[in-house]
């Protein structure tokens, strides 16, 4: 690959194939980062996801939050939308402090617009304790 | 108040002794253990045979021959007493086609002398017809029908709470730092938990029996660990043998055994191998030993199953004394008791030991009365793998925690995790150790090795001894299984 | 709950996983009288712990996590009128004729025999420790397997180390490495023996390399050490044969091993009941209804073949329920003479390992090394599949006519799965 610009080597994830790719990029007149060219996808889903992952690469975020007095005593959530990658460790230290009380329920909201990135859903329910016989014998 | 007796060591020879003495009148008795629970030193690692008492030459170590032979005779009665596992299932020692028979011949001359019973040596037709899988380089074995198997921390236990249940006081999680003698008499004990006065402080400290001695300023041979180490199978894998099958011994050890043992799994080990006298808290495995093991017992069986159904290794330190034979009664300290130098046949004969500590007090001349009432007896927890299946779900049916599978490979409910926990403070545990509920149930010891369970029974005991979950250990403090709550890492960075 | 257990019922599905709710919802759905039991204290196996996403992609044609796929099986199971009866752990299932076997079960509510015309059989897998992989050395706290890492960390709410080193580079053990790193713990490594990364392209780059975790080739740990809780682990490189290379041990400081080295179908009860077990899955051999060779009692997802995703497993429970039906309905599965498929060169295992001909068939097997371009060959049956690429980690899944497997007839009775590159 020759030409302007950086060029970044890729390792495609969309499917399993894993093409190698190179995305030549430079930065715009704003800071901003440029596609020039993309180059070893052999789909063009490949191609969509290596601009992307060159330029603003994100992840859905995936964590639990403890439930007071919840059997079990957590649930599992994820971000309703993937949030820039480089942003993650904070994103994980702001949700830290987060408790909820039990019961949730799935597709349930734990945080609101969290670091103005994302809604925290849970992806698993928690209900109240209370067993159906004794904690003790 | 009467006489003051501290046991040192709460392995299975201070718990034997701890049991005897509590028979007695006026005695009052502590049993005292630096570890979180019972039998977690030398008695919790080894191969849990109850020896036949064949193989110590009476000449060279008199005490072991003496006390081996007897210590057999006695588990018979306290198995049955106490309810501990065991099979006796009798030994074969075999001769490999070569020079080996003279040995066997040996072996059964010191039986005799020893006062051994029903020894016979067999030739290779009726060794093979006892032993199918049995090497065919068999010339001969010596049978010994007397040598058992138990599950030596399950014993320790089971003395222990009843000891306990007449009188005994256990003291875990208390080290001995010093021994206060004046006048050439023992006056009492300096403990990480402040000093103890006592009148009779016995040494039954495993590996650590020199150093005790020379707190006391007490003349002992030096101890230095031995190491053993074994390969567990899962219980699935086969072929097992139905007797413990020995190689004819060694020098330095009985070798190499092949053995079912009383849980029912396949078992083979221990090789030995002198390590640094510092070395006595190094249990781990190597390489090397592992595969001397291997090499060691296919000479025996050589259908070893494949190495992807071994389950668990591990290794345990014989305290193998200087000399060579076991230390026992009184010593140039009034008061001062030894009961040690305890290496193999130290299991077998602790029973023994203990009457001769016994014997020891007599000496210095303390009046011993037996009790009117002492409890002789000490019911197991009742397994749900050893009942029938009418049983199992009749239990289940009354008892909604006997419905509650808790381990899957070996079918432990919560029933017995409880009665576990129960018997756990009742000898005196404070510190939830997941080890203390696997050795008294079997939980975590199966196929999966606890991958399924663990967690639950992390659970269990949380609840029960009110600590966070992560604050339970697997095998007392410094053990936690968690470092805080999920987020601990992440607040702390906040 | 209203749960009805006693009396006899027409199928009895032991597990509660996406292969047993697959399967359960299934025969419901066929107009079976179904129970399900469960050990677990809530539905869905192995799911509720596996919170990240990549479940469901081709059954349900949607990327869930795991405990969301769960919940979509479960509702289903509800509406199909299965009875379902968690906290029951099944230790043996007995033979009692062709047409019936009785299922026992423990549990606090019911414990006693269940009467069932078939038996499905899903009770997943079991995780390889670490005595079956080799690591020597202490047996300390902080080991653990990778499901118990996310079971205590995902359910219960436990860290269990700050210094992280996973054993076993398979989508799993990727997964567990990213999720210890975002919690705040520190993963110095990911250590696989093979020369490539077990798992998936996509873990590699999402899990450890967004996370800067490295990952160490053709090495091994041959123990662990400490005193009461791991402090450092001992590793070795290995050669092209796997074989430790002397002198090239280093130790990484660490408090935490985590292992994630395989899974291991539970066929106990199988076993005890006389099935046949086969050595290259692991489960047990089954004919092209999901059958194990105990008539009547069929399998289904990792109990019968280890599967890396989810919709296999489903896909299997479905096919289970279906020979269950077939069982029920004809009073046995006919008699014929069944084509043995086996696994030939390149290939590591094969499911089903009988076929009968009478209907096209879905196979999977798994390849024993990654080839590129590779062909596909099912020797005896005259079928021939291009796939750009196979790995060991990927199931590959193919659809055989029963035109074709009956051309094995005539020849050998077998079909040999062959993997070839070019
Ligand atoms: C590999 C191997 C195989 C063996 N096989 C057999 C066999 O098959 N049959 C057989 O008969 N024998 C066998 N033995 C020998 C047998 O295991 C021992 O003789 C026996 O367990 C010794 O018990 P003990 O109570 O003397 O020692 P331990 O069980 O070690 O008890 C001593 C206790 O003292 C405590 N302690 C020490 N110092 C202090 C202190 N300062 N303060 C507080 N507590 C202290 C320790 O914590 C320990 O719990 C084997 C030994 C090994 C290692
Ligand atoms: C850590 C991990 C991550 C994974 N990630 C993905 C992924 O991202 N995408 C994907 O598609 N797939 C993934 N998979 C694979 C997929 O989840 C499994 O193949 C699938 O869950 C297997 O389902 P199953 O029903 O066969 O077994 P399981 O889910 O294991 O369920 C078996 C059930 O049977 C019960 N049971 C067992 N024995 C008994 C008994 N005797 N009595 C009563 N009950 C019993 C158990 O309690 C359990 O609930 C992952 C697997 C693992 C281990």
């Amino acid at each position: 690959m020759t030409g302007r610009g950086k060029v970044r080597r890729l390792t495609c994830i969309v499917c399993p194939l894993g093409c190698e790719i190179e995305v030549r990029l430079d930065r715009g007149p704003g800071g901003d980062v440029r596609v020039l060219e993309v180059r070893g996808a052999t789909c063009p889903r490949g191609r969509e996801w290596a601009a992307q992952e060159v330029t603003d690469p994100r992840r859905v975020v995936i964590t639990v939050v403890p439930v007071r007095g919840g059997d079990p005593p957590t649930v599992s959530v994820k971000t309703d939308r993937p949030i820039p990658k480089s942003r993650i460790p904070e994103f994980m230290r702001a949700l830290a402090g987060l408790e909820v009380e039990a019961p949730v329920r799935v597709g349930q909201v734990l945080a609101k617009d969290v670091l103005d990135l994302a809604n925290v859903v849970a992806t698993r329910e928690s209900r109240s304790m209370g067993r159906s016989f004794g904690e003790r014998p | 108040m009467g006489v003051r007796v501290v046991v040192v060591g709460a392995g299975v020879v201070g718990a034997s002794v701890a049991r005897v003495l509590s028979r007695y009148e006026g005695l009052e008795v502590h049993l005292i253990d630096t570890n979180p629970d019972v039998g977690w030193g030398v008695s919790k690692a080894n191969t849990g045979i109850v020896h036949g008492g064949y193989d110590d030459d009476p000449d060279r170590f008199p005490l072991r021959a003496e006390l081996c032979a007897l210590g057999n005779e006695i588990w018979h009665r306290w198995v049955e007493e106490l309810d501990i596992p065991h099979a006796w299932s009798g030994a074969l020692v075999v001769a490999l086609e070569g020079d080996q028979r003279g040995e066997l011949e040996s072996l059964l001359e010191r039986g005799r002398r020893n006062g051994v019973p029903e020894l016979r040596i067999v030739e290779r037709e009726e060794a093979l017809a006892l032993e199918p899988n049995l090497t065919p380089d068999v010339e001969a074995a010596l049978w010994a029908p007397t040598v058992g198997q138990i599950h030596p921390v399950r014993a320790t236990v089971a003395i222990v709470e009843n000891a306990v249940d007449n009188g005994v006081r256990v003291h875990l999680e208390t080290e001995i730092r010093g021994v206060k003698v004046k006048g050439g008499e023992v006056r009492g004990l300096e403990t990480s938990r402040g000093f103890l006065e006592a009148d009779i402080v016995v040494n039954a400290a495993g590996l650590r029996a020199d150093e005790l001695a020379d707190m006391a300023g007490v003349e002992f041979p030096r101890i230095r660990p031995r190491r053993g180490e074994y390969w567990i199978f899962d219980r699935s894998a086969g072929p097992k043998p139905r007797r413990v099958l020995f190689p004819t011994p060694t020098l330095t050890s009985k070798g190499v055994v092949v053995t079912t043992e009383v849980s029912g799994h396949l078992m083979i080990g221990p090789n030995a191998e002198d390590l640094p006298p510092d070395a006595k808290d190094d249990v781990g495995n190597t390489a090397k030993g592992l595969e001397e093991v291997w090499e060691r017992a296919r000479e025996l069986w050589p259908r070893l199953p494949s190495r992807r159904l071994v389950i668990r290794t591990f290794a345990g330190l014989r305290p193998e004394p200087e000399g060579g034979d076991f230390v026992i009664g009184t010593t140039e300290v009034w008061g001062f008791v030894n009961a040690a130098g305890t290496r193999s046949p130290g299991l077998t004969a602790a029973p023994a030991i203990a009457l001769r500590v016994r014997d020891a007090l007599v000496e210095l001349g303390i009046e011993l009365r037996e009790k009117s009432r002492w409890k002789a007896t000490r019911r197991d927890i009742e397994s749900t793998i050893d009942l029938s299946w009418r049983e199992r779900a009749s239990r289940a049916r009354e008892d909604p925690f006997r419905g509650r599978v808790v381990c899957r490979c070996n079918l432990v409910t919560e029933r017995e995790v409880l009665e576990a926990i129960e018997r756990m403070r009742a000898v005196g545990v404070r510190t939830p150790s997941l080890d203390s509920v696997k050795f008294r149930t079997g939980a975590t010891s199966g196929t999966c090795q606890g991958s399924f369970c663990r967690v639950r029974l992390v659970e269990i005991l949380a609840r029960e001894f009110g600590v966070p979950l992560w604050g339970v250990t697997l095998k007392g403090r410094g053990s936690e299984v968690g470092v805080g709550d999920v987020k601990v890492l992440l607040r702390g960075r906040a | 709950m209203g749960t009805r257990v006693e009396g006899r019922r027409d199928v009895v599905v032991v597990g509660g996983g996406p292969a047993g709710m697959a399967a359960a919802a299934r025969a419901a759905e066929l107009g079976l009288d179904v129970l399900m039991v469960d050990e677990g204290e809530r539905l869905g196996g192995i799911l509720p712990q596996c919170i990240h996403p990549g479940f469901g992609v081709h059954y349900l044609r949607e990327e869930l996590t795991g405990p969301e796929f769960a919940q979509r099986l479960a509702s289903r199971v509800e509406d199909a009128g299965v009875d379902v009866l968690l906290e029951a752990h099944v230790p043996e299932v007995r033979w009692i004729s062709h047409a019936e076997k009785g299922v026992r079960v423990l549990s606090p509510g019911f414990s006693g025999e269940v009467r069932a015309g078939a038996v499905i059989y899903a009770a997943g897998a079991r995780e390889r420790h670490r005595f079956e992989i080799g690591i020597l050395g202490d047996r300390v706290a902080g080991v653990y397997t990778a499901g118990e890492a996310q079971t205590m960390m995902d359910v219960y709410g436990i860290l269990p180390g700050r210094r992280v080193l996973v054993v076993g580079s398979g989508d799993v053990g990727m997964i567990v490495a990213r999720r210890f790193a975002l919690e705040g713990a520190e993963v110095v490594g990911v250590v696989e023996i093979m020369p490539y990364p077990g798992g998936l392209t996509r873990n590699v780059v999402q899990c450890l390399e967004d996370f800067d975790i490295p990952l160490l080739l053709s090495h091994r740990v041959v123990s662990v050490r400490g005193r009461g809780r791991v402090e450092k682990a001992v590793l070795m490189r290995v050669d092209e044969g796997l074989r430790d290379i002397p002198g090239t041990e280093t130790e990484v400081e660490c408090d935490t091993v985590v292992v994630s080295a395989g899974l291991v179908p539970r066929v106990e009860v199988l076993r005890e009941l006389g099935a046949l077990i086969d050595p290259a899955t692991g489960g047990p051999v089954v004919n092209d209804r999901l059958e194990t060779t105990v008539p009547g009692v069929f399998a289904a997802g990792n109990a019968l073949v280890i599967n890396d995703l989810v919709d296999h497993a489903a896909e299997q429970g479905e096919q289970a329920a279906e020979g269950a039906a077939e069982f029920l309905r004809r009073g046995g599965i006919p008699a014929t003479d069944w084509v043995r498929l086996r696994p030939g060169e390149g290939v590591k295992l094969t499911v089903p390992q009988l076929l009968s001909g009478e209907r096209d068939v879905w196979i999977y097997l798994r390849v024993n090394r990654p080839v590129r371009n590779a062909r596909l060959s099912l020797r005896g049956a005259g079928r021939e599949v291009r796939l750009p690429v196979v790995r060991p980690a990927e199931m590959v899944r193919v659809k055989l006519m029963a035109g074709e497997v009956r051309r094995a007839k005539v020849g050998g009775r077998e079909v040999v799965a062959e993997v070839y590159r070019g």
